[in-house]
Formats: C-alpha cells, sequence, structure tokens
C-alpha cells in the first residue's frame, strides 16, 4: 500500500483569522508567545507505490482540488512508509481536554492510559 | 402564465415588481435554480424570480440537464456542508458542468453567496471568498454601491445608486492578487461594493464581480431577501418594506427580452 501526505497552508500574505483564534484560545489558556497559522493535511492511501506517475497525479489533485493556488499553497507532497500512517499518538475517543492535559501534567504522553485514568 | 403557486402557498405573491408591471414576455422566461445537497435559499430565489414575473425551474445538483433555462441562479447556503472549502466539492457537481458550459455561451448566470463562491471555484470568476477578517459570521443588512449596472443581473439599478440588502455569511472576503484586482477595477468588473464600513475585509470593498462578457455576476449579499415586503430590510419607509434586491432579478428578463 502507497502512503501519501499532502500538506495545505494558507499564503503568508493572507489573514487566517481561524489562526488568530486560536492563538487567543492559546493565550486564554496561559500558554503566550505563539502565533499560530492552520493548515490542512491530507493522507492519500492506494494500492502499489508511490511511482513518479502517482505522484504526479497527487499533484494535480492537490493543485485542482485539495488547494485553491488563490489563497493556499501546497507545502508538502511527502510518501510516507504505510507502516507509519496508524503509529499516530492517539488521544482516546471520548477524552476531554482537561484529562489530555491533566495526563500530560503528570508527566506522561497523552496515551490511552494516562488520559482515561484522568477522565475518571 | 406561468404556475407560480408552487412558490406562493397557492396563494398570490404579496409582493410587487420593480416597475409597473413585468417585463413584456417576462412569463416565458424560464429562469433554473440549482439545489446542492446543503443549499437553503433556493427556496427564496425560486420565489424572488415568480415575484419578477419570470418561471422559476428547480435543477438538480446530480442532474447534467438544463431543461432549456434562459438563466440560472446559483442560491446561497451550505453545500456540501462546506467541507475542504466553501463551493469547492459543488464545483464538480453533474449541473455545474452544464452550467460552466452553457456560462461560457452566455447564459446569464447569477451566483449568489455560497454560489459567488462556486462560481470562483469553478473559475467562471476570478479570486476566492476566505474567512471574514473578524472572525464572526456576519447576518445584518448591508448598503452596496452598484458600480457596474450594463451586466446582465443588475442593468435595472443606475450607475452609482446605493441599495440596501441582507448580508449574511462567514466566509466573504474576497481575494485576489493584485493584477487581477487591478484588471477587475480597469474593465469596470467590480459590480457591486461595500458602501461604509467594510464589513470582512474585502480587498477594495468589493462585494460582488462580474466576468468579462458581464453574463456571469456573484456577490455575497443576498438579493433575493429583499424582494417582498413585509420581508426585506427595514428602511425609512418602515420596518421590512426594502425591495431594493428586486433590480437582481427584473434585470436579467430585461437582458432575456431584449435577446
Amino acid at each position: 500500500m502507497g502512503h501519501v501526505v499532502v500538506e495545505v497552508m494558507p499564503k503568508p500574505e493572507i489573514l487566517d483569522p481561524q489562526g488568530k483564534a486560536i492563538g487567543s484560545g492559546l493565550h486564554r489558556l496561559g500558554i503566550e508567545g505563539f502565533e499560530v497559522r492552520q493548515g490542512k493535511r491530507f493522507e492519500l492511501t492506494f494500492d502499489g507505490e508511490a511511482t513518479p506517475e502517482v505522484l504526479a497525479q497527487i499533484e494535480q489533485a492537490a493543485t485542482a482540488l485539495l488547494s485553491n493556488p488563490v489563497i493556499e499553497d501546497v507545502v508538502a507532497i511527502r510518501p510516507e512508509s504505510i507502516d507509519d500512517a496508524p503509529d499516530h499518538p492517539a488521544t482516546p475517543v471520548g477524552a476531554s481536554s482537561d484529562a489530555v492535559a491533566e495526563a500530560q501534567a503528570h508527566g506522561g504522553a497523552a496515551q490511552a492510559d494516562g488520559a482515561q485514568a484522568g477522565a475518571q | 402564465m406561468s404556475d407560480r403557486s408552487a412558490y406562493t402557498a397557492g396563494g398570490p405573491l404579496i409582493g410587487r415588481a420593480r416597475g409597473d408591471a413585468p417585463a413584456p414576455g417576462a412569463a416565458d422566461a424560464r429562469i433554473g435554480v440549482v439545489t446542492f445537497p446543503g443549499t437553503l435559499d433556493d427556496r427564496d430565489a425560486a420565489r424572488a424570480v415568480a415575484l419578477s414575473g419570470a418561471q422559476p425551474v428547480p435543477l438538480w445538483h446530480g442532474d447534467a440537464d438544463l431543461q432549456g433555462v434562459d438563466a440560472v441562479i446559483l442560491p446561497g447556503g451550505f453545500s456540501y456542508g462546506d467541507y475542504l472549502r466553501a463551493g469547492a466539492i459543488a464545483r464538480f457537481a453533474a449541473i455545474m458542468d452544464s452550467v460552466i458550459d452553457a456560462a461560457r455561451g452566455g447564459l446569464p448566470v447569477l451566483g449568489i453567496c455560497n454560489g459567488f463562491q462556486v462560481l470562483c471555484e469553478a473559475h467562471l470568476l476570478p479570486g476566492a471568498l476566505v474567512r471574514n477578517e473578524d472572525q464572526h459570521f456576519i447576518c445584518r443588512d448591508q448598503r452596496l454601491r452598484v458600480e457596474n449596472a450594463q451586466t446582465a443581473w443588475t442593468s435595472a439599478f443606475a450607475p452609482g445608486e446605493e441599495i440596501l440588502i441582507p448580508l449574511k455569511n462567514g466566509e466573504g472576503g474576497y481575494r485576489a492578487e493584485a493584477h487581477v484586482l487591478d484588471e477587475l477595477e480597469a474593465a469596470g468588473r467590480v459590480v457591486v461594493r461595500y458602501a461604509g464600513a467594510n464589513p470582512n475585509g474585502s480587498q477594495r470593498d468589493i462585494a460582488g464581480i462580474a466576468n468579462e462578457r458581464g453574463n456571469v455576476v456573484g456577490l455575497m449579499p443576498h438579493p433575493e431577501h429583499a424582494v417582498e415586503a413585509g420581508f426585506g430590510p427595514d428602511t425609512d419607509a418602515g420596518t421590512r418594506t426594502g425591495l431594493d434586491g428586486q433590480g437582481f432579478f427584473t434585470s436579467v428578463l430585461d437582458a432575456l427580452v431584449r435577446a
């Protein structure tokens, strides 16, 4: 199985109100000093390898649909090993953000056990 | 006479068209109104068409057949839930292939709000709409200045005329490259501009634009919500008396009757 990640960001000169709103959320959380810009990550999975032909197709998809070139840039088209894909650090479904923050505050990563314990 | 009863619950239309009577021949004009999954204002747009004296024709996103309509309206709403980007998925609906072809052939097409976003995504109009500068969804009556009164959808207005119609969107900020903005200005393709304070950060206060030929117009504010006494914006004449949106719908009839 092939696996390609496409990342899209708003153009630097375009004001990103979503990022701005997230930044002010961080500020209210007491996390200071960060400017946030929000983009999009797409994961495309397919049979076979990420050949140049497949990557050319994905590039076309990235500019024709996944991004709008007027306001966004495609910043990465990156083949990844499918083995990498399921390896996201997982936040358990249904965990409250408080539970995640608490689990992290206790020194552990927000892994299943810590977050679930925090939620109870 | 066309059957307008479907849009009036069997009763008469309350509103009165802008002129004394609809343009001669207007009743024969058939104006398509496209419904995508998530479209909200298709009924209002159809009602506005009926009030202008023409016959509204419902068109379905999954059907490529334009049913021989004389003009098409892409109404407002949240097609496909605004997934990916507003208008980005709707642009690939079956009906849009036909709309794009017909628009390039000169068919009058009006995109309102989400419809404007679809027209930009379909490259029938340049530029893009981004989230409002202040991050808020805006819903209010908005003053506009008609900059180009020669398009298929604005000929009923006087150049420079100020009108008042509702504005309601979360992503209404118009963006285009500087040279595109310059081209739009130079060719008179800025059709309507926000009058007074800019509500959403749109470049050059742009509320609506046209293609080169003037048959395709897109705007963020909603003319179809200002066509019927009792439902329009408040004016000096009284509560909800504003009918300034009617001109968009009567303009296209004049264009069709003249053609």
